[in-house]
């Protein structure tokens, strides 16, 4: 059979739109489904209880206007968008959860959570707020027990330590199949552009077998690599490397991408959520299910944490793993978590040979393409 | 090839360059309203120019920059002002580091290196405060005009303003007139509130000297010197300063139709 790359590509852009059929499909045959909104929901539980993690819609601005009846204006979109979908019930995947997995990271998700608790049962772990010390860590280990309890309870079944390690083999291997496409972006010039890579990353979410996940995401590669060996370069070596971080990115805020890819640059590597924050670090197969879990999570360097100085160290070991040219980073509206950092990310990032730094604060309105197109298009001028 | 033009297509005004690039000199200058067709004010720039000088459009390199470059289409390339402000205040002085700039729709801090080269920039929200345009606003609240600025802002005790969003400040001033405080004082104090906005954004940048304010608003004497004094830092204007932008598209459009002949000769 003949493999067409951007076939594939777009295979993974319209995973979100399509799957749900499938997921139709696996609740009819009796699985359960858990609906989750962050990297720190931890979907090996999920999986070994047998039933599905699913990301839910929280990415476009469709929602907002229903969800500003109960919240206000001045509230960062994602929040917003995730309330709105699930007060209109206009995500299928939303839909088809048994039960919503939150977590308190920010100030304006747990609160949120409360809301969203009376339109659907809401599980909310309790996430310290430090990486560091043994009462955290202990506190976020007796949350993923608790957790796995509300599942038992739930869905009427035994989680066994067995069940546990497989999910744990099973979610190590569908990342280590991510990071083997992901770090193509490495490649000079890469094989894919920032928009395909995008479409993957999050695409990816919206799969829900780790063969399905695996067998796409291994062919991909290896599809990638034969074209770009035949010639094929969808990117010209010349561009500027661009590293992106910041909050979550995809649907509506994919025209960040858009817009330094259409103004002479290429995003080779997602630090974020959507890319590989969540994705680096594996669980560690060889200790304790429960210890394993709880410390790869609570590693997740997030900006609701502090301090964050992982989340540098990542950032200046990305830069020249990716040999990156410039950061661009994107806060979202009235994200105070990324917003105050951004000063000491700025200085992290220039520490690094002096490598440019910009961020820009958007949402998920169109309405700012003007803008953002200046400030972008100025930042690549300059490299 | 005889001339570059640089054409700034701003929120309230156009202003063009013609350049020659040989005795690295301006040859003459044009602003007008931008009004409601940024492209018919470029057209009028460009026409002007042609027939004054009895240019042919060949002998000709033309670069915009600006909010309306992307509505001009007989250009042969578009940069952001951005860039354009960095190359054009190192031409005025090669000694300028950091530039502020206050357009009619937004306000940015630009740091250029020893060769006029963009280090880093910032530029303000996505909203009118602290810009031309702000002024402007309040200004027509005053009935005054905005060049006598300088004459009511003279010596007068600034109001104190709080409010930076260009529709609160609106009531804000109209309440503090209703209180009976003078016109001067009101517009010093709106002169005050602009020079915070800049000096703000300027800190969040380590703002080398030397510095070079430019945009229409640099024309105030008055403005200077609060931001000079908010700053603790000299800060200097050019009377080209309104140009500037345009100015560096004329630079960078020399650069690039001197690359292209090369290119094109055998």
């Amino acid at each position: 059979m003949n493999y067409s790359l951007p076939k594939a590509f777009q295979e993974f852009d319209d995973a979100k739109k399509e799957n749900f059929i499938k997921m139709k499909d696996l609740k009819e045959k009796g699985k359960n489904v858990v609906g989750t909104y962050c990297t720190y929901s931890p979907t090996e539980i999920i999986k070994a209880a047998k039933a599905i993690p699913v990301g839910l819609c929280a990415m476009s601005d469709e929602s907002i206007e229903d969800a500003e009846k109960h919240l206000p204006r001045n509230l960062c979109p994602l929040i917003k968008s995730s309330y709105g979908y699930a007060l209109t019930d206009s995500c299928p995947y939303f839909y088809f959860s048994d039960l919503i997995l939150g977590e308190t990271t920010c100030d304006g998700k747990k609160k949120m959570y409360e809301l969203m608790n009376e339109v659907k049962p809401v599980h909310l772990m309790q996430l310290p707020q430090t990486t560091e010390g043994q009462m955290s860590f202990d506190l976020w280990k007796s949350e993923i027990i608790k957790f796995k309890e509300r599942l038992e309870e739930e869905f009427d079944i035994r989680i066994s330590d067995e069940d546990l390690k497989k999910a744990i083999k099973d979610r190590n291997k569908e990342r280590k199949a991510l990071k083997s496409v992901y770090e193509l972006g490495k490649m000079v010039p890469p094989p894919f552009t920032g928009e395909n890579l995008l479409s993957v990353l999050y695409g990816t979410t919206f799969k829900f077998t780790t063969e399905e996940i695996i067998d796409s995401l291994s062919e991909l590669r290896e599809n990638a690599l034969k074209e770009y060996e035949n010639g094929n370069r969808p990117v010209s070596e010349d561009k500027p490397r661009i590293l992106i971080t910041g909050c979550p990115m995809a649907g509506a805020t994919m025209k960040i991408v858009k817009l330094i890819e259409e103004n002479g640059g290429t995003v080779v590597c997602f630090e974020n959520c959507t890319g590989l924050k969540a994705i680096e670090e594996l669980v560690n197969e060889d200790i304790d299910a429960y210890d394993a879990l709880a410390e790869k999570y609570l590693n997740i360097p997030c900006s609701v944490m502090t301090p964050n100085e992982d989340r540098f160290k990542l950032l200046q070991r990305l830069i020249k793993e990716y040999n990156i040219d410039g950061v661009v980073e994107m806060v979202l509206q009235a994200c105070h978590t990324y917003a105050i950092e951004s000063y000491n990310t700025k200085n992290a990032v220039n520490l690094v040979n002096d490598t440019p730094f910009i961020s820009v604060e958007t949402d998920y309105s169109q309405s700012d393409i003007g803008q953002l197109k200046t400030r972008l298009t100025a930042f690549l001028e300059m490299l | 090839m005889i001339y570059s033009i640089g054409i700034d297509s701003g929120s309230t005004a156009t202003k063009g360059i013609l350049y020659d690039g040989n005795n690295k000199e301006i040859v003459d200058k044009i602003i007008t309203p931008t009004g409601w067709s940024p492209k018919k004010a470029c057209e009028f720039i460009r026409d002007e120019f042609m027939k004054k000088y009895n240019l042919k459009r060949e002998e000709l390199y033309i670069v915009s920059t600006g909010y309306g470059r992307v509505s001009i289409d007989f250009v042969d390339d578009s940069l952001t002002e951005i860039t354009c402000h960095g190359k054009g205040a190192f031409f005025l002085s090669e000694d300028t580091r950091t530039i502020l700039d206050i357009g009619g729709q937004d306000s940015k801090v630009i740091k250029i290196d020893n060769s006029g080269n963009i280090v880093d920039f910032l530029m303000n929200d996505k909203c009118a405060a602290g810009t031309g345009r702000f002024l402007e606003v309040m200004m027509n609240l005053l009935g005054s005009d905005l060049e006598d600025l300088d004459i009511i802002t003279k010596g007068a005790v600034p109001a104190k303003i709080n409010s930076m969003c260009t529709v609160f400040a609106e009531s804000e001033v109209i309440s503090i007139l209703a209180q009976g405080e003078t016109k001067e004082s009101v517009a010093a104090g709106i002169l005050n509130s602009i020079a915070s906005k800049i000096s703000t954004l300027a800190g969040r940048m380590n703002v080398e000297s030397d510095i070079m304010f430019t945009g229409g608003l640099a024309q105030s004497e008055e403005l200077t010197k609060l931001i000079s004094e908010k700053l603790e830092k000299t800060v200097n204007t050019d009377p080209l300063s309104q140009y500037n932008g345009a100015i560096g598209a004329a630079i960078v459009g020399w650069q690039k139709a001197k690359r292209r002949n090369r290119k094109n000769s055998p």
